[in-house]
């Protein structure tokens, strides 16, 4: 074949994608997520019952990092996603930076009624989790660490260590180790929360990068204690392994919907975030996975037993116990500054 | 002949020439042009540092797996023709094994409660667990594993085109084996052995999912300074600078090597 008849053929196929599209007219969206079991979880929870009930469809996608795409897809103008499921963090910093649409609460009404804390100009809560303190019921059948004091106490607590090789969540653990409450963490006094890691470094045998490497340290008893995800260390305990966790002092963390600057369906996107913070679809999200609902009237739905309720990280009696994660203080210039001081502390 | 080629010179251009050119693009051109990016990697310490972590570990993977490939591909080069298939074999089929698979394999085999540990337990070598993983020499032992093929394949290809006839000829004029070695085979296998520590020096050098997984956060790797800058930082600038950085090494390492011996002669059996 020739250049020009390859050329051809590929207008040729590209003008029937093309053709395809513009019959198969009926609203839908491209939806992104974090994949496996969570979005496996949310799909049954969420993104099937919503489709259904607004008569669009779903594509989904999903990438355990979507920041970077997120990046070029917007650089580029002409994005291919319209709402992602990320950290808060992304969704606040992407709106900063002209990546994310600016949202009208006047649409969504179910985001509307969130409390504030759980909602930004351009994003809304959709689930929550906990980086909390986890151990190894072998190592500490009694008298096990219940406080990041605890945990930094290596006298009272010796064992092995293991912490996130992240400062999310990380620095604000040296803090309350250090004796400040959670509820007045912000703005992180940064040089006060190094000062306190470089105390406990010594003694951290991994820095864990993944969440999955994490439920697995505890699991082959590489590791006595740890900071981990609420529902790694759940669900390493549903398979049997000796390990438990204390929400006592734990940070909640959210992943939040937004929606991509110049999304190629922006109404139904719309359409689609106010439905998925909808009480009743979120209510249905613990029952699959061990994540709580972004919107706490969930709650009030009575979808979600007592007895489950009391597992989860963003029920109101965990939540009391912990500190909330301010992404709007991470994603301050301040924030920033301690992002990047994380790197030369770990090489150091 | 140039229309037949065209379609693939097409997409090596789309696949390889475009994203790298774009790469070098963003790492001296944010809002105008700037050198910002490279002064902060030959000036910020721990750019320095992970460099240089990066070549100790690229040279420790590449010394251990010469002195365990070469008596490997020479037992394959000496022995009869089956046995060799078998050795080969024996080296080629981890190398169809994801490296993913085969980091977390070492995991079970060196962790605290892993395989060696709990023998070493078992016999009373040791009372208490010998930290084997999640630090540097974790991270050097599944490395060379992985890259050993890299080593073997090479040496072996060299090692099939010394005529036989020349070790027979020393040995008639009196030398002894190790002689004969040292004088004859030696010599001539240098090229296989310069061609194999370059394939696994380099490669190692882009090291990204072993080291992850088996250093315990603690040995940073330049690809993972790569990927952390992009991923943690936002600095897609920074990011493509040290890309570039090591590119050009590579490029270097290359080019310096293929003025001693033709690398596609030895790696393409021509």
């Amino acid at each position: 074949m020739t250049m020009k008849q390859s050329f051809g053929l590929g207008c040729a196929l590209l003008g029937a994608i093309g053709l395809t599209n513009a019959a198969d007219a009926a609203e839908q969206i491209t939806f992104v997520s974090q994949g496996g079991a969570y979005q496996q979880a949310q799909t049954v929870a969420i993104l099937d019952p919503s489709a259904k009930k607004l008569g669009i469809t779903i594509n989904q996608d999903s990438i355990p990092d979507a920041w970077p795409a997120i990046k070029t897809q917007v650089g580029s103008g002409k994005p291919i996603w319209d709402v992602v499921d990320t950290p808060t963090g992304n969704c606040l910093r992407g709106g900063e930076q002209g990546l994310m649409e600016k949202l009208d609460f006047s649409k969504i009404p179910n985001g509307a009624a969130m409390p504030e804390a759980y909602r930004s100009p351009y994003s809304v809560s959709y689930e929550f989790y906990s980086s909390v303190l986890s151990y190894s019921q072998k190592t500490f059948p009694k008298d096990a660490p219940n406080s990041w004091a605890d945990f930094w106490d290596v006298k009272k607590f010796p064992g092995r260590r293991a912490l996130r090789n992240h400062p999310f969540a990380t620095l604000e653990a040296a803090l309350m180790a250090d004796g400040v409450a959670p509820d007045k963490l912000y703005p992180l006094d940064v040089d006060r929360a190094f000062k306190k890691l470089e105390e406990i470094k010594p003694h951290i045998t991994v820095w864990w990068t993944s969440g999955a490497q994490s439920a697995q340290l505890l699991n082959d008893g590489e590791v006595d204690m740890e900071m981990a995800w609420n529902g790694r260390v759940s669900a390493v305990a549903k398979e049997g392994a000796k390990v438990s966790f204390t929400y006592n002092q734990g940070i909640l963390q959210s992943t939040s919907l937004c929606i991509l600057k110049g999304a190629p369906n922006l109404a139904t996107a719309v359409k689609f975030l106010n439905e998925a913070v909808d009480p009743v679809h979120q209510a249905n999200l613990p029952l699959n996975i061990d994540y709580g609902p972004g919107n706490p009237k969930a709650f009030e739905t009575g979808v979600i037993k007592p007895e489950r309720a009391a597992q989860l990280p963003s029920e109101p009696a965990n939540a009391a116990k912990q500190a909330l994660m301010s992404y709007a203080w991470w994603s301050s210039s301040a924030g920033e500054a301690a992002e990047k001081r994380w790197a030369s502390f770990m090489q150091k | 002949m140039l229309a037949l080629v065209s379609p693939a010179l097409l997409v090596i251009l789309a696949l390889i020439v475009l994203p790298v050119g774009w790469l070098a693009w963003q790492s001296i051109y944010h809002d105008g042009f700037t050198l910002e990016n490279y002064r902060r990697v030959f000036t910020e310490d721990i750019y320095w540092r992970s460099f240089a972590l990066t070549f100790e570990i690229s040279l420790a993977v590449t010394l251990i797996a010469l002195l365990l490939g070469y008596p490997v591909a020479y037992l394959a080069n000496s022995l009869p023709k089956g046995w060799s298939i078998l050795i080969l074999s024996l080296v080629v089929l981890p190398f169809w094994t994801s490296v993913l698979v085969r980091a977390y394999a070492w995991l079970a085999l060196l962790q605290r409660t892993g395989v060696i540990n709990q023998f070493l337990r078992y016999l009373d070598v040791i009372s208490e667990p010998l930290a084997l993983v999640h630090n540097t020499f974790g991270t050097v032992v599944a490395t060379v594993h992985i890259l050993l093929p890299f080593m073997v394949l090479p040496l072996y290809a060299t090692m099939q085109k010394i005529p036989g006839d020349l070790m027979q000829a020393g040995a008639s004029l009196g030398a002894s084996p190790s002689l004969t070695f040292m004088r004859v085979f030696l010599p001539l296998s240098l090229p296989g052995v310069l061609a194999g520590c370059t394939m696994v020096f380099v490669l190692c050098l882009g090291f990204y999912i072993t080291p992850e997984l088996l250093g315990g956060g603690r040995t940073v790797m330049v690809s993972m300074l790569v990927s952390r800058n992009v991923e943690l930082y936002n600095q897609f600038g920074a990011a493509s600078a040290v890309a570039v950085v090591l590119l050009l090494s590579v490029l270097a390492i290359f080019f310096v090597v293929s003025r001693f011996i033709s690398l596609d002669r030895v790696l393409g059996q021509k």
